[in-house]
C-alpha cells in the first residue's frame, strides 16, 4: 500500500466520534433486545445482506469473534459500513421494533462493536481454503466497490490486483467520509486486513493507454472507478475562494486543510454538502450557510443528516441560486417553481458574506475516458451493467459502485463489487461460487 | 375492597404473604423490617445446632439478559446459636403480635432432641412450626433435611415425635427431590401434620465456568450441588402443589413455595388450593418492598373478579386439572393472525415449520391463500431469495418513495398466513409471537360430541368384544 498515514492530532480532537462505541454491557443488553426475526427485514434491507440477527445473537451468546466473521462473510468492509451506513434508512429503518412501540435495535453500533473487537484482537479475515487458480483479475479504482470485488474473488481462489491512483487506498471511504463517522486510520486498518487476504494493492493510476496491457495481463477487469471531478460553479467570479466539498473533506481528513474562512457558503443540499458544512463549523467558521435552489422537501440529504447540521449550527438558505461571487460576497437570486413545474430565477437578490464558497453540487461522470474503452455501453454517464453479475457489454469488463449507480453509499458499492466478483468467477468458469 | 385476611391451619393471618425460611428471615431485625413493608408472616431461617457455612454460596441462571431466572444456594441452616434465634423470635412476637412467625426446625433425628427443640420454639412464642425435611444440600449428608423428606417412614416418624409435644400447628415442608411428592405428603398427614409447605429447593448445578471448568458457586476450586429456586421452578412447584392438593390422602392446608414473585404467581397457587404463599428469591432479588404490589395487585384482581375473600377462589382451578385421558379429543382450535397487528418478524413461521406442523406460510402474496393446493415455499427458499435479491440504499432524490403498506404495519409478503386445514392448534405460534393478541387461537366447531380417550378406547373395546 501507499505511504504510511499519521493522523493530525488537532483534527482528531475537533472531530470526535458522533456515535461512541458501545460498552460490552450495553452491547449485551442491546443484543438481547433483538427479536431474532426469521428472514429478517434488516438483512433484506442491507445491500450486502449481512445476516443481522445471526451476528447480533452471536454477540448475545458471547461469540463476538464469530459475530464479526459472519459480518465479514457478507461485507468485507463491515467495520466501516457499521460507522458510515445511513442505518436509519437501511437495516434500522426496517427493524420490526418500529411497529412494536420500541426503538429499533442499534444494528450499526452492534456491528461496530463486533468489528472493533475483531480488529482489536488482531484477528484475520478468514479466507476459504481454495486452490490458487491461475486466474488474474484487475480492479481499477481502490474504493469500496473494488475492495468488495477483490475480497470476494480471493475467496474463490482468484488472484487480484487493485489499482488505486491516490496516495492512500480506500477511495471515498478513506478520503470522503466525515471524520466523526469514520477515521482515515479505520479505513486503512480494513484495507490492511484485505491485503492480508492476498489482495495486491498498487498505488498506480490507470490511464487510457494502460487498458490494452490490462486486457493482456488479466483475465477480467473490474471497473470501480467511481465518479469524476465535482461540478464547478459556473458563475462570474467563481474561481478564487472556492474549494469543492470533496477537496475540503479530503483536505481536513489528511491534515492538509486545518481551517476555512470565518464565513462559509456551501452550495447544494446533499449529504456531501452537509458533511462539508459541518466540517466548516468544526474547522472554526463562525457562519456556515447551506444555499439550495429548492426547498427542504427536495433536498437529497437524509433527514437525520439535516437534523445533525442544524444541531451543529449550520444555517439553511432555501430557494436561492448563486449567480456571482465577488470579493467574499456571494450574490444569490431567489428561485421558485412556475406553473409548469420548472425552476425559475426571480428578480430578488440576496447577498451573503462568504470568505469560502464550497460547491457540493455533485460529481461529473467519468464517461469521458471510459467511453473510449471499446464496446462498453454507457447511459447518462453511467456504465450499463447486468445488476446481478456486474457484467458490462464487453465480455472482459465488469463494473460496480458509483460509476454504475451514479453515487450511492459505501455499502451499495461493496454489494456491487461482491455481485461482480461472483459474476466474474462464473464467467471465468470458477465452480462453486460462494454464496451467503 | 377485597379482604386478604385468612386463617391457615388455625393461625390468623393478616394476609397470605409469608417470607420463606431463608436468608431474608435470618434475624429479628430483618423480619421486623419485612413486617413493616407489609409481609403477613415469616418462616424463620431454619433453627438447629449452628453450622459453619462456606463462601461463596449462591449462583444463578440468567436468561436473555434477565438476571436470576433461577437461583441456587449451598447455604445451610442458621449459623447463629439457637438461643439467639429464639430470643429474637420472642422480641418480634412481642412487637408484632398480629404477624405470623413460624419457627423452621431441623435437628438430629432423635426423639428427645426434637421434643426439646419444639418446646423451646413454642416457648419463644412462635405461632407454628415448620419441619424442614427438604433442604437438599449439606444437611442431607448429615441425615437431616431431604434425607428425612425422601423417606416417607422417617418423615412420618419425626412428624409423630413433634406432634407428641407440639401445642401449635405443625407444617411439614416437602422436598421436590423425589419421584412422587405425594408419598411424603401422605406420610406427613399420617403422622399428624396440621399443614404442609411445598416445595423446597430442587437439586441443581446451575452452570460451569468455561474458563476454570468449575461449577458455580465456586468454593476454592470446587462446587457442590445446591438447591434451585426462583422463577424457573414455579411451574414445577405449581404441579407439585396441585398434585398434593388433588390427592385426598395428602391434602392439608398448604403454604405454597416455589418461584412466587408477584401477585399473579400467588393467585395461581391459591387457585390450586394453597392457603398462604411463601416468597424468597424475589425478595433476595428486589427486597421486601415487592410485597406492596403483591397485596395491591391481588386485591385489585379480586375486586375485578368479584372475590371478597381468599376462600372465594381458593382451589377453583383444582377441578380443571385432570388426567390426559379425560380431555376432549373433539375440541379443535386453530391459530389466527391479526394482520393489522403483525410486525412481520416471521418467528411464528419458522417456529411452525421447524418446531411444529409446517402450516404457517409466507406465500400470502404469491399463491392461493388456502385450500388443498400446497403452494408454500420452504423457509430456506425465502432466505435464499432474500440473499440473492438486489437491495440499494434509497436516496430521496433518485428513488421513488416506498410503496405504502396500507393499514398494515408489515409488508404483506411478511405477514404469514395459517393453513387452517393443517393447523393442529398446538399454540406454539401464539407463544413465540412478540406482539400481544396478534396470534389468537380460535375454536373451530368440528360437529362431533365431546369424546375423551378413555371413552374412545372403551367404545373400541366394546367393538372388539363384538
Amino acid at each position: 500500500m501507499g505511504t504510511a498515514f499519521t493522523p493530525h492530532a488537532g483534527i482528531t480532537a475537533r472531530f470526535p466520534e458522533l456515535k461512541p462505541a458501545l460498552t460490552p454491557q450495553a452491547a449485551m443488553v442491546e443484543a438481547n433486545r433483538c427479536l431474532n426475526c426469521f428472514d429478517a427485514p434488516c438483512t433484506s434491507a442491507c445491500p450486502t445482506h449481512i445476516d443481522v440477527p445471526r451476528f447480533i445473537k452471536k454477540i448475545a451468546s458471547g461469540n463476538v469473534a464469530g459475530s464479526a466473521r459472519s459480518i465479514l462473510e457478507a461485507n468485507v468492509l463491515g467495520g466501516s459500513c457499521a460507522r458510515v451506513c445511513p442505518v436509519e434508512v437501511l437495516c434500522e429503518g426496517s427493524c420490526v421494533m418500529h411497529h412494536r412501540a420500541e426503538k429499533p435495535i442499534m444494528i450499526g453500533r452492534l456491528q461496530r462493536y463486533a468489528m472493533d473487537n475483531f480488529y482489536g484482537r488482531g484477528l484475520q479475515i478468514p479466507v476459504r481454503q481454495r486452490p490458487e487458480l491461475p486466474l488474474r483479475v484487475a480492479c481499477v479504482g481502490g474504493g469500496p466497490a473494488s475492495l468488495g470485488c477483490a475480497a470476494e474473488l480471493r475467496q474463490a481462489g482468484v488472484q487480484v490486483t487493485v489499482f488505486d491512483k491516490r496516495d492512500l487506498a480506500g477511495g471515498l471511504n478513506t478520503y470522503g467520509v466525515a471524520e466523526y463517522k469514520l477515521r482515515v486510520s479505520e479505513s486503512l486498518r480494513e484495507i490492511e486486513a484485505i491485503q492480508s487476504m492476498g489482495v495486491e494493492i498498487l498505488q498506480r493510476e490507470i490511464g487510457l493507454e494502460d487498458f490494452a496491457t490490462l486486457e493482456r495481463e488479466f483475465d477480467a477487469i473490474f471497473l470501480g472507478v467511481g465518479l469524476g471531478e465535482m461540478h464547478r460553479l459556473r458563475i462570474p467570479g467563481g474561481e478564487a475562494g472556492v474549494m469543492d466539498a470533496l477537496d475540503l473533506i479530503a483536505g481536513y481528513k489528511t491534515g492538509e486543510v486545518l481551517s476555512v474562512g470565518r464565513t462559509v457558503a456551501v452550495i447544494g443540499c446533499g449529504n456531501t454538502a452537509i458533511d462539508a458544512a459541518v466540517a466548516s463549523k468544526r474547522l472554526g467558521a463562525d457562519e456556515v450557510h447551506i444555499v439550495y435552489r429548492r426547498g427542504p422537501e427536495e433536498m437529497s440529504a437524509f433527514g437525520f443528516e439535516y437534523e445533525h447540521a442544524l444541531q451543529e449550527g449550520v444555517k439553511f438558505l432555501w430557494w436561492r441560486q448563486p449567480i456571482a461571487l465577488e470579493a467574499g460576497t456571494l450574490l444569490c437570486a431567489e428561485t421558485s417553481i412556475n406553473e409548469a413545474g420548472e425552476l425559475v430565477v426571480g428578480e430578488m437578490r440576496t447577498q451573503l458574506t462568504a470568505e469560502v464558497v464550497v460547491p457540493a453540487i455533485g460529481q461529473s461522470p467519468l464517461a469521458e475516458w471510459l467511453s473510449s474503452v471499446k464496446g462498453i455501453q454507457f447511459a447518462k454517464g453511467r456504465v450499463v451493467v447486468d445488476r446481478a453479475t456486474g457484467a458490462t457489454s464487453h465480455a472482459k469488463y465488469f463494473a460496480g459502485g458509483d460509476c454504475v449507480n451514479g453515487g450511492r453509499e459505501v455499502v451499495d458499492a461493496v454489494a456491487d463489487g461482491k455481485r461482480a466478483a461472483r459474476g466474474i468467477a462464473a464467467a471465468l468458469g470458477v465452480m462453486e461460487v460462494a454464496h451467503g | 375492597m377485597a379482604n386478604l385476611k385468612t386463617t391457615f391451619a388455625g393461625i390468623e393471618c393478616i394476609n397470605p404473604f409469608w417470607l420463606a425460611s431463608a436468608p431474608p428471615t435470618n434475624c429479628g431485625e430483618q423480619v421486623m423490617r419485612a413486617f413493616d413493608a407489609g409481609w403477613g408472616g415469616a418462616v424463620w431461617k431454619t433453627i438447629g445446632e449452628p453450622i459453619t457455612n462456606v463462601s461463596s454460596r449462591y449462583s444463578s441462571v440468567d436468561w436473555a439478559g434477565q438476571r436470576m431466572m433461577g437461583l441456587n444456594n449451598i447455604e445451610l441452616i442458621s449459623d447463629r446459636p439457637i438461643e439467639v434465634n429464639l430470643a429474637e423470635i420472642a422480641e418480634v412476637k412481642r412487637r408484632y403480635p398480629k404477624h405470623v412467625v413460624i419457627a423452621s426446625l431441623m435437628v438430629e433425628s432423635r426423639r428427645d432432641v426434637w421434643h426439646e427443640m419444639v418446646k423451646r420454639a413454642e416457648d419463644a412464642g412462635s405461632d407454628g412450626l415448620e419441619l424442614n425435611f427438604g433442604c437438599p444440600h449439606g444437611m442431607s449428608e448429615r441425615g437431616m433435611g431431604s434425607a428425612v423428606g425422601q423417606v416417607p417412614e422417617y418423615a412420618q416418624m419425626i412428624t409423630e415425635w413433634v406432634k407428641e409435644v407440639a401445642r401449635t400447628p405443625v407444617l411439614v415442608k416437602l422436598t421436590p427431590n423425589i419421584t412422587d411428592i405425594r408419598l411424603v405428603a401422605r406420610a406427613a398427614k399420617q403422622g399428624g401434620a396440621d399443614a404442609l409447605s411445598a416445595i423446597n429447593t430442587i437439586n441443581s448445578i446451575t452452570g460451569i465456568d468455561l474458563d476454570t471448568f468449575t461449577p458455580r458457586p465456586n468454593v476454592d476450586g470446587k462446587s457442590s450441588h445446591g438447591g434451585y429456586c426462583g422463577p424457573a421452578v414455579k411451574p414445577i412447584a405449581l404441579n407439585m402443589v396441585q398434585s398434593v392438593m388433588a390427592d385426598p390422602a395428602s391434602v392439608l392446608p398448604m403454604s405454597a413455595i416455589g418461584g412466587i414473585g408477584s401477585w399473579r404467581d400467588a393467585a395461581e397457587f391459591l387457585l390450586v388450593g394453597a392457603g398462604t404463599v411463601q416468597v424468597c428469591t424475589a425478595v433476595m432479588h428486589y427486597g421486601y418492598r415487592i410485597v406492596e404490589d403483591m397485596i395491591d395487585g391481588l386485591s385489585q384482581w379480586m375486586d375485578e373478579k368479584g372475590f371478597s375473600t381468599l376462600d372465594d377462589f381458593r382451589g377453583l382451578s383444582l377441578p380443571r386439572v385432570t388426567e390426559w385421558k379425560h380431555l376432549n379429543l373433539n375440541y379443535k382450535i386453530v391459530a389466527q393472525i391479526d394482520e393489522s397487528l403483525c410486525i412481520g418478524c416471521d418467528l411464528c413461521h419458522i417456529a411452525c415449520w421447524d418446531g411444529a406442523h409446517q402450516c404457517i406460510h409466507t406465500d400470502r402474496v404469491s399463491g392461493p391463500v388456502d385450500g388443498h393446493v400446497e403452494v408454500h415455499r420452504k423457509p430456506m427458499e425465502a432466505v435464499h431469495a432474500t440473499m440473492s435479491s438486489i437491495a440499494v440504499t434509497r436516496i430521496p432524490k433518485m428513488d421513488p418513495p416506498a410503496v405504502s403498506q396500507g393499514h398494515y404495519k408489515a409488508p404483506l409478503a411478511r405477514i404469514p398466513r395459517v393453513d387452517e386445514t393443517e393447523c393442529v392448534g398446538c399454540n406454539l405460534c401464539s407463544l413465540v409471537c412478540p406482539v400481544e393478541d396478534c396470534i389468537t387461537m380460535k375454536e373451530v366447531p368440528v360437529g362431533l360430541a365431546p369424546e375423551t380417550w378413555e371413552e374412545r378406547t372403551a367404545k373400541l373395546g366394546i367393538v372388539e368384544q363384538c
